[in-house]
């Protein structure tokens, strides 16, 4: 298949899009000249998305041209090189690209000007002389990342899953942003190298198809590639000019009709997708050895005297490129790194060009005015009608604004790709990405704090588990001292009750285990919490098992009866409370609920019989059994509940404080910088310092009277830590003191008394023990709120 | 150089702000205000000159009371809108006073109560139109015959409220179709029913709005959903009936050219607030607001019923935009009513 003579491409059309003013031919006229070399080469050791790369070279270190001066850290990660020789005059925070604003970890490169290589390993052989799949970590190490969009490190997305094959590959060259000629005159200038990257990258993935889709606007482009492509198999595809055509889901749409599902990757319906601008530098990376250091940057706007587009070293400052390309200073209303729908407006032109930087538009105040006043929202529709993701997006925008995040993630929230579409349109100049944006963030952050409270609920809870237990041990043991020289009575009948107790557990196990397995069969999330579920309701029978065996061995009183009655009676009600909440989930997440619904329905029967014997129990025995166990345990719990939600707003709240903070740490080195630079928005930068300052304080104060009412709480209940502390001292010196009184015992040889003393010792330890922890976990629970 | 941070996207089309859209929309009455002034007289015109000052002064009271920017907020020419639309919904006979009570419930209470521009669950101007034809009945249904038109001065002293209005009045071809249903004799011989091609003087009334809808269409200030669905639904209903029964029912083409069909379809229902957002919404909104209106108008106790079934659909509306959302990129199916 011949696709440079073969017809047309059936395309997809998908959804809404816009037809923006393009604006290209401002940078596209003139052909790609060399960017100057810079004084200074600025690195940030994050220019790729994942985790940032490590330095290998130290301050004052000669480096050559493509040395590796970081290394990447993790796998989805990449290296840096140097993009010319020269010496390390630092490592540290500079600013950098991120929208945020914020200083990053960079190297910074004064080069020498001899441009002197280090040693390469070029490999023009690639075809023949390795397996496709050695090619990718030498990708790696050259350190490609996609250049047009995120920054993804190209190696992960050419080992896709075996589940996965690749059916096409996609080469992005569609460049919709207006203002961006970047990819036009790579395609312009060397369509052979980026066929011969495309051709790489097919002996890697080897898909049945290779699709190249470019926009209708760009027809010396075109007939460069099918040029390029003739004879080659690779099929140059034109699609129609559209806002967003060059968006990675709606390209691979148009050219091959699958959608990327949501939330996915576009190898889950068998397609790769790579930029033009990658491929060049992947065949840079294998043919020649040579690492990832420069690219064509668009430089464009009306307050270029020279627009056009560079081959620029990485690290370049955008100020060097701006005088270079005759920037009128005064004129510029605009700073953006990308283009005018997508980019983000820069704060200071010392930030260095990076993989992504495919543009910097240095537009006048008449090219890209500034932001209209918001009007209210009515309703047109002219937002949802431009949509590529076939979203609503006046709805997201009514419940964003209204931080009604369920409501919006219903609205599919997380499916807007920013494209800006709809803000492009809306008469009532909504800045609706900034609402998503901000939206999202919310929904992302909840997300994390969810997980974290889950694992934090069920570390307490297990703590919670662990105490009770022992406090129900140690209740035991003292009634057994007590009544240690009575008789026991009746003790067949509590043998009973304890076995039925041990058969619900069991019974509870069991059906915990089924709703387990129910769940894993359904792919359920909820896995993991069920199967904690599990293990404790296997310990809880495994513990009423050794009571049954126990109790069989050594007929104890009647009193030791009813406090195991009422553990199992705590567990069986315990256990219903989470197959409801099982259930509760389940029926959320939609799945079919009959099977734990009966289940619940068992439990339930089970709770109440245990319930029904303790309440049988209680009065036969209640002479013998004080009912303060089970009085004193259930006020503790709650208590304990409280703190719980109280530790968790003092979280909320040390958050809402270390955020402010960092905002106004951020922003006061924001001030110092325009300070240096003589920026002349001081007075409103000042304010804003101000503003974050007055929000962390406010924090501050909140999180402070949280903790004292805390505090209060605490000596208000006896629990304070001083109080605990004694009460520790005190159960620690009981203990001791027992253990003197055995020793003499021992001396002077009274059996009797050594077995009583002994058994005592026992319960004084394990009170000291338990007091202990209290202390431990109040001093843990205290620190949290002082730190 | 000046270093603003604002976020993406930083072009945003040109000459596009709501006050446009709304401007849009006035000035595609224009055809219908010529016809019902050719056909009415001045009433038309009188009607207009009260209602959009006092909606002006209406919204800014509210807007000030509110603490807005008042200018800032009138510029979205959203009262005028308003105005416009319920001065040529009333007669052309009314008294200023009616007017300016019909304005005052439009804006004060069914638009700014709610919260404002964006915020009122139903199309003020219907609300206004429903509060005075429900509060002055007599007022709201005299309308002039068609052609023949009172003179200036005539209509002047209506608007004062100084004169005969009786004497100017007659029945519109709905009501006297509703009062002679079944009798086809007589519809056959009422000279009202029978215009060029559908009733009399109403049809020209009709044509002219849809004239001013389709320039709206054109320009894209609204979306054909709505009006088409509204008139195929009102035609779809009324045809086998018609055809069951011609003596009783009137024909889709009457429906389709007498009273406020089509300024209802292409200037009512349409208004975006109010009305249905999502695509399919918007489809089952119009047909049943067609439906609604044959059905009011059929069997109902007022003659025209665009106000009442716009109205009525107002209040359906969010619930149809919950089970219409459309499916989303990468979405095996659309979340429709979708529970939490
Ligand atoms: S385009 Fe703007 S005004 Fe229109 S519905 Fe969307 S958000 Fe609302
Ligand atoms: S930014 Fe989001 S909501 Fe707006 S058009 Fe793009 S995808 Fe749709």
């Amino acid at each position: 298949m011949n696709a440079s003579i073969g017809k047309p491409r059936l395309l997809f059309d998908f959804h809404g899009g816009i037809h923006p003013p393009q604006n290209k031919t401002l940078s596209n006229q003139r052909p790609i000249r060399p960017a100057p070399l810079p004084a200074q080469l600025i690195l940030p050791l994050n220019m790729h998305l994942g985790a940032p790369a490590k330095p290998v070279v130290q301050v004052g270190d000669e480096v050559l041209k493509g040395q590796k001066i970081a290394e990447a850290q993790g796998a989805v990660s990449l290296p840096v090189h140097a993009p010319t020789s020269g010496k390390v005059v630092a490592i540290g925070p500079r600013p950098i690209q991120h929208p945020s604003g914020l200083d990053a970890p960079c190297i910074v490169i004064e080069p020498d000007g001899r441009e002197q290589w280090c040693e390469l390993h070029p490999l023009p052989d690639w075809r023949t002389c390795c397996p496709p799949s050695a090619l990718i970590p030498r990708l790696r190490e050259a350190g490609v990342a996609g250049m047009g969009g995120a920054g993804f490190p190209s190696a992960v997305k050419l080992s896709p899953r075996a589940e996965h094959p690749i059916e096409q590959l996609v080469i992005n060259a569609v460049e919709c942003e207006p203002y961006i000629t970047a990819d036009d005159m790579l395609m312009r200038e060397r369509a052979d190298q980026i066929i011969a990257g495309v051709e790489i990258l097919r002996h890697i993935l080897n898909p049945k198809e290779v699709i190249v889709g470019i926009e209708d606007n760009k027809p010396q482009a075109i007939e460069a590639m099918r040029r390029a492509a003739t004879g080659s198999g690779i099929e140059i595809a034109v699609v129609p000019t559209k806002y967003p055509s060059g968006g990675e889901k709606q390209l691979i749409y148009m050219l091959t009709g699958k959608e990327v599902p949501s939330g996915g990757i576009p190898a889950q319906v068998g397609v790769v997708c790579h930029n033009t601008g990658t491929a060049l530098a992947i065949h840079r990376a294998i043919v020649f050895g040579e690492p990832l250091i420069s690219r064509v940057t668009t430089l464009t706007g009306k307050a270029l005297r020279e627009p056009g587009n560079m081959e620029v070293l990485l690290g370049t400052p955008v100020s060097a490129l701006l005088d270079a390309a005759g920037a009128d200073m005064n004129r510029i209303g605009r700073l953006v790194m990308g283009g005018p729908m997508m980019g983000f407006t820069l704060h200071s032109s010392a930030i260095p060009v990076v993989k992504t930087t495919n543009c910097i538009l240095a537009a006048t105040a008449e090219e890209l005015p500034p932001p209209a006043t918001e009007q209210p929202c009515i309703r047109c529709g002219s937002c949802a009608d431009v949509c590529p993701a076939d979203l609503l997006p006046q709805q997201l925008f009514w419940y964003s604004k209204n931080q009604d995040l369920e409501r919006a993630q219903q609205y599919n929230l997380m499916d807007c790709i920013e494209c800006g579409a709809c803000a492009y349109v809306c008469p009532s100049h909504i800045p609706l990405v900034q609402y998503y944006r901000f939206a999202k963030g919310e929904v992302r952050k909840e997300m994390a704090e969810q997980q974290k409270a889950d694992r934090a609920r069920q570390r307490f809870e297990a703590r919670q588990d662990r105490l009770a237990k022992e406090q129900a041990e140690k209740e035991a043991r003292r009634k057994a001292r007590l009544e240690g020289s009575k008789p026991a009575a009746a003790s067949g009948v509590d043998v009973a009750a304890l076995k039925a107790a041990s058969l619900e557990a069991s019974a509870a196990y069991k059906a915990a285990v089924k709703a387990l397995k129910a769940a894993e069969a359904e792919g359920s999330d909820q896995v993991a919490a069920l199967a904690s579920d599990v293990e404790q309701l296997k310990a809880k029978a495994d513990a009423a098992k050794a009571a049954v065996r126990d109790a069989g061995n050594a007929p104890a009183a009647p009193v030791v009866d009813v406090a195991a009655l009422k553990a199992a009676s705590l567990e069986a009600s315990a256990a219903y409370k989470a197959a409801v909440k099982a259930l509760k989930e389940a029926e959320a997440a939609g799945q079919d609920v009959t099977a734990l619904r009966t289940e619940a329905d068992a439990l339930k029967a089970k709770a109440d019989a245990a319930k029904a014997a303790v309440r049988d129990a209680g009065p036969a025995t209640a002479k013998a059994a004080p009912v303060q166990p089970a009085t004193a345990e259930q006020p503790a719990a709650e208590k304990a509940d409280d703190g719980a939600e109280r530790a968790q707003k003092m979280k909320a709240l040390k958050t809402a404080f270390n955020m402010s903070h960092k905002h106004f740490k951020e922003a006061t080195a924001a001030l110092e910088h325009a300070e240096r630079e003589g920026a002349d928005n001081l007075e409103e930068l000042r304010k804003q310092v101000e503003r974050f300052k007055l929000k962390a304080d406010k924090a501050k104060a909140a999180l402070g009277l949280l903790v004292d009412q805390a505090k209060a709480d605490m000596r208000a209940s006896g629990s304070d830590l001083k109080s605990l502390k004694i009460e520790a001292a005190q159960t620690e010196a009981a203990a001791r003191q027992k253990a003197r009184e055995l020793e003499a015992a021992r001396v002077k040889g009274d059996d009797e008394r050594i077995n009583v003393l002994s058994r005592e010792l026992d319960a004084l330890q394990r009170e000291a023990q338990v007091a202990a922890g209290a202390l431990k976990a109040a001093t843990d629970e205290q620190g949290l709120a002082d730190a | 150089m000046s270093l603003i941070t604002v976020t993406s996207p930083h072009a945003t089309r040109s000459g596009n702000h709501t006050g446009a859209f709304m401007r849009q929309v006035v000035y595609a009455t224009i055809p219908g205000i010529v016809v019902m002034t050719w056909l009415f007289g001045w009433g038309t015109l009188f009607n207009l000159m009260i209602a959009i000052p006092a909606a002006l002064l209406a919204e800014a009271a509210v807007l000030k009371a509110r603490g807005y920017n008042v200018r800032f907020a009138l510029r979205d020419w959203s009262a005028v809108v308003t105005a416009v639309l319920l001065a040529l919904a009333i007669p052309p006979t009314s008294p200023w006073w009616l007017i300016v009570i019909g304005i005052i419930a439009a804006i004060v209470v069914a638009k700014q109560l709610y919260g404002g521009l964006g915020m009122n669950p139903f199309n003020p101007a219907m609300v206004g139109y429903v509060v005075l034809l429900i509060s002055f009945p007599l007022e709201m249904t005299r309308w002039i015959g068609p052609h023949e038109a009172p003179s200036w001065f005539d209509s002047f002293r209506m608007v004062l409220a100084s004169a005969n209005v009786d004497a100017f009045t007659g029945a519109t071809p709905l009501d006297s179709f509703r009062t002679w249903a079944g009798n086809a004799e007589q519809l056959q011989a009422l000279p009202i029913l029978h215009g060029e091609f559908a009733s009399l003087g109403w049809e020209w009334v009709n044509i002219a709005f849809l004239i001013g809808g389709l320039y709206l269409l054109a320009r894209k200030i609204i979306s054909w959903h709505i009006p088409v669905a509204m008139l195929a639904g009102m035609a779809l209903i009324a045809l086998p009936f018609w055809l069951f029964d011609d003596a009783r029912y009137a024909s889709p083409l009457f429906h389709l050219f007498s009273g406020a069909a089509m300024f209802g379809a292409f200037f009512i229902a349409t208004d975006p607030v109010s009305a249905a957002t999502s695509r399919y919404g918007r489809l089952i909104y119009g047909a049943l607001i067609g439906v609604l209106v044959w059905i009011i108008r059929s069997h109902g106790g007022y003659p025209d019923a665009v106000a009442f079934a716009v109205l009525l659909m107002n209040l359906a509306a969010p619930t149809i935009d919950y089970y219409t959302q459309p499916r989303t990129y990468g979405h095996h199916r659309a979340k429709r009513g979708a529970t939490r």
